[in-house]
């Protein structure tokens, strides 16, 4: 049995299709990464999954139960982590977790035991009397990871857990879901912007675009599967009229592109090209500055199957967003 | 039970600890109270009334020391001599005066001739509340005046002898049974209808939803919430306004225990009826833009500030659906009367059948996903 298995799953608000057709699984123990430009379904994609949105067509199985016929079962089974920092600033960080802990009906003794345990995974213990006002985003967002867990989910679902926060509180958050994860033998579905994050902690990744899936496997395989697996950046001191036809012609490049001396060469074997670039350089007499080999990125990936157009859409306004609200 | 414990609890942790929230739900009623209390409930006094003589007989002299006596005593109106009737209207239009009392010519001598004497009041009418308040005093003058002559033994004259059953009600105490439903209103305005919007647009419910709670625990939790604080609100007004606005035996145990029971029944009712209004507003600004109209619309035709037996028949039937018109009726009664329960029965069913309909109908509308 999977754990996320997702069926020709579809989302159309009117004519138009956020989520359409999708099919995939999510085998237990792996972290799965959902990737797409702004608008092309994942948050959708999330909200169907954790039951916050009925499906339009398509079925979806959470730990083997149908998500519109067992609502209630597969809530029991997640965690989720929404984009929004949803987490109470008028209570403390205790209380929340244990309003949540109540939610899900979980005695009081493990109430305790179990709020103190989330706490000090998450590096909040010491902070767990104060009112969460007073804490800074990435706090918030390891509290609401601490939140997510309190009924020992099986599944946790993240939407974009790292959007806004500094690099140093991002690079705490991955390493306490990375932990966790082991810790409590979970399965984890979560979208990023952040592709060198996906790249690092995620065993396979889907990307999605126009509702649709365009890619899905490992980063590595995924890496592999573009044409220019590297990326060489080269600078001369002074080059020959014709250099860049030269440079064309060396073994293995796919694409050069030039700009005053420095060059940017695309290229299906990184290790060969260095070696011929070099040896043409020497026979023509020509100084090398600088050399840097870049292996292809997920941005790479990313930017190939999804292209680079802008998703420039309207979309409902947020509420969120209103001059009215009271303080926060 | 306990998932809907959760929500009262995470409710009113928060509304702990955010005074200024709690001093606006009770203050601004109290604060109308008494303003508007004193505003209305005055007496007029003061006003300038020209006297024009023409006439310089005995009568009229005697009349005239009656209006002084007005003047030092009930302070109604104050009197200005005028030599001739043409300046006292000059100053009438200006403005610097409020009336004329005009003697005229041969007033006394068909005063002594018992021939329908008559003397003419020219009044600014543009401000009725003054005008009526000089015609009053000035009839009421005018009547042991007329008496002055021994009576007759046996009278044709048929006169009305009013009893008044309870003492005497100053407006602000006749205003206190609308305030309290006012202050219960705000708190269920605030509580339902503000706050309860903006957790929704800041994604608060979102996390309540990802949970297995039920929708039917959901829709109770966030009722008895707003309820509790509307309740605290409707206390504090029920104990601090009976004692502003002069109460006899303002802290009557019976009594408030009776109060206690027709508060909760009109939280109920008005957060019930907030919650159908929100169920499916995401908007931030439409609670706060809805909360002058509804307050216009439901605290005016209820009685709670002048008689619904004036009101034209369109609004009166506003009155009749209106949930504030059987919860003030029930404090007039309780606060104004000191009636038991059984006088305010048909109060209570009214509300405890708008609290059912407007649950019922806020269950089927409400949406357990987004």
């Amino acid at each position: 049995m999977f754990d996320i298995e997702v069926e020709n799953l579809t989302k159309c608000f009117g004519d138009f299709c956020a989520v359409d057709r999708l099919s995939f699984t999510v085998e237990h123990g792996e972290v799965f990464g959902l990737l797409g430009p702004n608008g092309a379904g994942k948050s959708t994609l999330i909200r169907m999954l954790t039951t916050l949105v009925p499906p339009t067509s398509g079925t979806a199985r959470i730990h083997g139960d149908d998500i519109v016929r067992a609502a209630n079962a597969v809530r029991q089974t997640i965690g989720v982590i929404p984009q929004a920092m949803t987490s109470d600033l008028d209570l403390t960080a205790e209380e929340n977790m244990g309003i949540f802990a109540k939610l899900y009906g979980i005695p009081r003794e493990q109430r305790r035991h179990t709020i103190r345990e989330l706490l000090a995974a998450v590096d909040l213990a010491q902070w767990a009397n104060k009112p969460v006002k007073m804490f800074s985003g990435g706090m918030r967002r390891r509290l609401e990871i601490a939140r997510g867990l309190v009924h020992e989910p099986k599944i946790f679902f993240l939407d974009e857990p790292t959007t806004g926060l500094d690099p140093v509180s991002r690079v705490a958050v991955w390493e306490m879901l990375s932990r966790l994860k082991r810790e409590r033998d979970l399965t984890i579905l979560v979208t990023t912007h952040y592709m060198d994050e996906a790249d690092k902690l995620c065993d396979r990744i889907a990307i999605v675009d126009h509702g649709k899936l365009v890619a899905l496997d490992s980063p590595l395989k995924l890496k592999a599967s573009i044409p220019g697996k590297n990326i060489l950046e080269v600078s001369f001191a002074a080059v020959p009229p014709d250099w860049r036809a030269t440079l064309q012609a060396l073994p293995e490049v796919a694409e050069v592109k030039a700009e005053d001396h420095v060059f940017r060469i695309s290229s299906n074997n990184g290790p060969r090209t260095t070696v011929e670039l070099m040896d043409a350089a020497r026979k023509a007499g020509v100084t090398v500055a600088s050399l840097s080999v870049q292996s292809t990125t997920l941005d790479d990936v990313f930017v190939h199957y999804t292209g680079h157009q802008l998703r420039d859409a309207l979309q409902a306004p947020d509420a969120a967003a209103s001059p009215f609200m009271l303080r926060h | 039970m306990h998932r809907i414990l959760a929500i009262i609890e995470r409710d009113l942790r928060r509304f702990r600890r955010s005074p200024t929230l709690i001093v606006v739900s009770m203050i601004m009623p109290l604060v109308q109270l008494v303003v508007l209390g004193y505003a209305f409930g005055g007496k007029v006094k003061n006003l300038q009334v020209g006297v024009v003589d023409q006439d310089h007989g005995v009568p009229a002299v005697k009349l005239k020391e009656l209006c002084q006596a007005v003047a030092a005593n009930a302070r109604t109106f104050n009197t200005v001599a005028y030599p001739d009737e043409a300046a006292a209207l000059r100053d009438l239009r200006e403005g610097r005066i409020s009336a004329v009392l005009h003697i005229p010519p041969q007033f006394s001598r068909k005063v002594l001739a018992g021939a329908n004497p008559r003397v003419a009041l020219i009044e600014d009418n543009t401000d009725q509340f003054a005008a009526s308040a000089l015609e009053g005093t000035m009839s009421q003058m005018l009547g042991p005046y007329n008496q002055s002559a021994p009576p007759p033994r046996m009278s044709a004259h048929a006169t009305l002898s009013v009893v008044e059953v309870y003492p005497y009600v100053p407006y602000i105490q006749y205003l206190l049974p609308g305030t309290i439903v006012l202050a219960i209103f705000v708190s269920a305005m605030i509580g339902g209808g503000i706050i309860y919007i903006d957790d929704k647009a800041r994604g608060l419910h979102e996390g309540y939803l990802v949970t297995p709670i039920r929708k039917f625990e959901l829709i109770l939790g966030f009722n008895l919430a707003g309820a509790a604080k509307a309740i605290l609100a409707g206390l504090v007004l029920v104990t601090v306004g009976s004692l502003i606005a002069g109460i006899p035996d303002p802290l009557n145990l019976a009594r408030l225990a009776r109060m206690l029971v027709l508060v909760v029944a009109t939280a109920l009712a008005l957060i019930s009826m907030m919650f159908l209004l929100m169920v499916r507003v995401s908007d931030p600004l439409v609670p706060r833009a809805t909360f002058g109209v509804l307050n216009t619309v439901l605290f005016f035709p209820s009685g709670a500030v002048y008689p619904i037996q004036a009101f034209p028949t369109w609004m009166k039937v506003i009155t009749a659906v209106d949930p504030f018109t059987y919860a003030v009726h029930g404090f007039k009664e309780l606060v104004l009367k000191n009636t038991g329960l059984l006088a305010i029965g048909p109060d209570l069913a009214f509300l405890a059948g708008f609290t059912v309909l407007a649950m019922v109908a806020a269950t089927l509308l409400f949406r357990r996903t987004l």
